[in-house]
């Protein structure tokens, strides 16, 4: 590389931190004015807040019932995305082994749906589970949290699979082998040898499917009607439409919406940042 | 039991609990889509429903509702294409060269990714009508500083603004992979042949980061197509329903006016436009890509 003249790299350091801090100016605002009176927020957004109370923190976390919206989304989460993983490793790795033409035709009908939009299948998915109720065993898939983990396993499958297969297909069967010799079944095979050969794409696929799943607002709001089961975006929503003229009130609610993934941030930066390069170079 | 059956059916149980779940979530509705799309089903049973051909279909074309919200999220991809790719490669150029804290930086760029489109819908919101007004007020009259939810022109950029916000930090991260896998080697030769640091990037960096426009292409496009949350959380389709995006009339259409099947023919028109325009795009990106 050439050696930049030193002005250019301050230049360019000053427009990367510019770029920063505007990229974060939004989450200033809603920051400082979470704490701010209505009064306060009328005359000024922008500066830091008078005093630094948590008033409007307790009661958005009371009004949008966040601890119990916040186990829902944290359950709903880990659940779907833990499936998601074993269902889709077990499937792509048996397809990568089988190699005929029935393992192509299944492939083909997972990844070659992926650009189906979720509209496209929204109305009949509610018609058609609706029909899976059956009453005296108080089973049903709408409005219940398994028929929503049912649903984003469904829909979490095609890319999971379309990951998993790409990568298997690089990973030598030598060891499988051997694991078969020295007398592991096919399912010991897959746990014991294979599935911990795969942990890089695992990691890639649980944080491709949280990125959305965590988010998702559509789904929840189509199957849900129950306020005790709703996710954080769902109540976030419900909770934002109450409280839209105590912007304070609002702003501290959605503070309080993100901190879980802040915090998760902090944490799994590098693993999210990796997962994301890993999901787009296939 | 012989061992081909055996064998069979331990390849079934690897492959059948996905494929069932599969089927019952993705496949058969679909299929019962374009069957309910040529029908006058209300909705509720469908035993009893009419087939009327293409009668939907004729009516969704002559839906101006539907045909502007269709102009609009075109006008919406195209925007997003531009926007979020060109800024989303500036910001990986920017990360990869060798400014200090770069690592710091590329947390802070993908951040609002992460915070999901419902939220930050709300966010913005308040940004708009609160921040943005008072900072006009002290500039006194100011051309961009004014709540641009208010105005339908304003409105539609708002939302590619924020849409642009969100998704240019994900598409820096492909454009990080991709320049990384350049190797050193070819730029430095480019050096020592002459070449300026424009020359460079034009002739060497971009044909090798070939696909990663590729990747990236394709996911602002279909993500820009299918956008909801944002729409619903920033503006709701106001003011006066003119921001109204494709994926919002199509849910409207059938839970606020219950006509569930002119929904289900607007949702497969929908898919068929997502198909031909993400296929064409991906298609003619491929065919520009070299071998390093």
């Amino acid at each position: 590389m050439k050696r930049r003249n030193k002005s250019t790299s301050i230049l360019l350091e000053v427009i990367a931190w510019v770029s920063g801090l505007l990229m974060l100016l939004p989450m200033y605002i809603m920051f400082v004015n979470s704490f701010k009176g209505r009064a306060e927020i009328f005359t000024d957004t922008f500066g830091l807040p008078e005093s630094f109370s948590f008033e409007y923190y307790a009661a958005a976390m009371d009004k949008m019932n966040f601890l119990s919206a916040f186990k829902n989304s944290l359950l709903v989460s880990v659940i779907s995305i833990g499936l998601i993983i074993i269902f889709s490793a077990m499937t792509s790795w048996m397809l990568v082994r089988m190699k005929n033409k029935l393992s192509n035709g299944i492939l083909l009908l997972f990844v070659g749906t992926m650009l189906i939009p979720f509209q496209s299948v929204m109305i009949p998915l509610m018609q058609y589970l609706n029909k899976w109720d059956i009453p005296s065993l108080n089973f049903s898939m709408i409005n219940t949290h398994y028929g929503l983990i049912f649903m984003y396993i469904g829909f979490g499958l095609s890319m999971s699979v379309f990951l998993y297969h790409g990568f298997i297909k690089g990973v030598p069967i030598a060891l499988e082998e051997a694991a078969m010799i020295e007398g592991c079944n096919t399912w010991q095979t897959f746990w014991k040898v294979v599935f911990p050969m795969l942990t890089p794409i695992t990691m890639t696929v649980g944080i491709l499917n949280l990125l959305w799943i965590w988010n998702d607002y559509l789904l929840p709001s189509l199957t849900l009607t129950s306020p005790a089961l709703r996710t954080i975006p769902l109540s976030t929503f419900f909770f934002f439409g109450e409280f839209t003229i105590q912007w304070n009130l609002a702003m501290a609610g959605l503070v309080v919406s993100i901190i879980p993934v802040i915090i998760f941030y902090l944490f799994a930066q590098k693993y999210i940042i990796k997962g994301v390069m890993a999901g787009a170079v296939k | 039991m012989k061992k081909s059956v055996k064998r069979n059916l331990i390849a079934a149980a690897f492959i059948v609990p996905s494929l069932f779940i599969f089927i019952n979530v993705v496949i058969i509705p679909f299929v019962m889509g374009i069957v309910y799309s040529f029908t006058d089903w209300d909705g509720f049973k469908f035993a009893g429903s009419n087939f009327v051909g293409f009668d939907n279909y004729v009516r969704v074309f002559q839906d101006s509702d539907f045909l502007t919200s269709f102009g609009l999220t075109f006008k919406y991809a195209v925007c997003m294409i531009i926007l979020v790719n060109v800024i989303g490669l500036s910001l990986a150029m920017l990360v990869t060269s060798k400014i200090k804290s770069r690592n710091l930086l590329r947390s802070i760029y993908f951040l609002p990714n992460l915070i999901g489109g419902l939220i930050l819908g709300f966010i913005w919101k308040f940004v708009f009508t609160k921040f943005f007004v008072q900072v006009g007020e002290v500039m006194g009259n100011s051309s961009i500083f004014f709540n641009w939810l208010d105005d339908p022109t304003a409105s539609f950029w708002a939302l590619v603004f924020v849409g642009t916000w969100q998704m240019a930090g994900y598409v820096m991260i492909i454009y990080i992979a991709a320049i990384q896998g350049v190797s050193d080697e070819v730029l430095e030769a480019a050096d020592m042949d002459g070449a300026g640091g424009w020359m460079r990037f034009r002739k060497i960096m971009f044909p090798l980061i070939m696909p990663a426009f590729t990747i990236s292409l394709f996911l602002t496009l279909s993500n820009a197509f299918k956008q909801y949350d944002t729409n619903i959380s920033l503006t709701n389709g106001g003011p006066y329903g003119t921001t109204e995006l494709v994926a919002m009339n199509i849910f409207k259409t059938a839970f606020s006016m219950n006509q569930y099947a002119l929904a289900q023919s607007k949702a497969i028109i929908f898919f068929l436009v997502i198909l031909v325009v993400t296929v064409t795009q991906v298609v003619i990106s491929k065919k520009r890509e070299v071998e390093q």
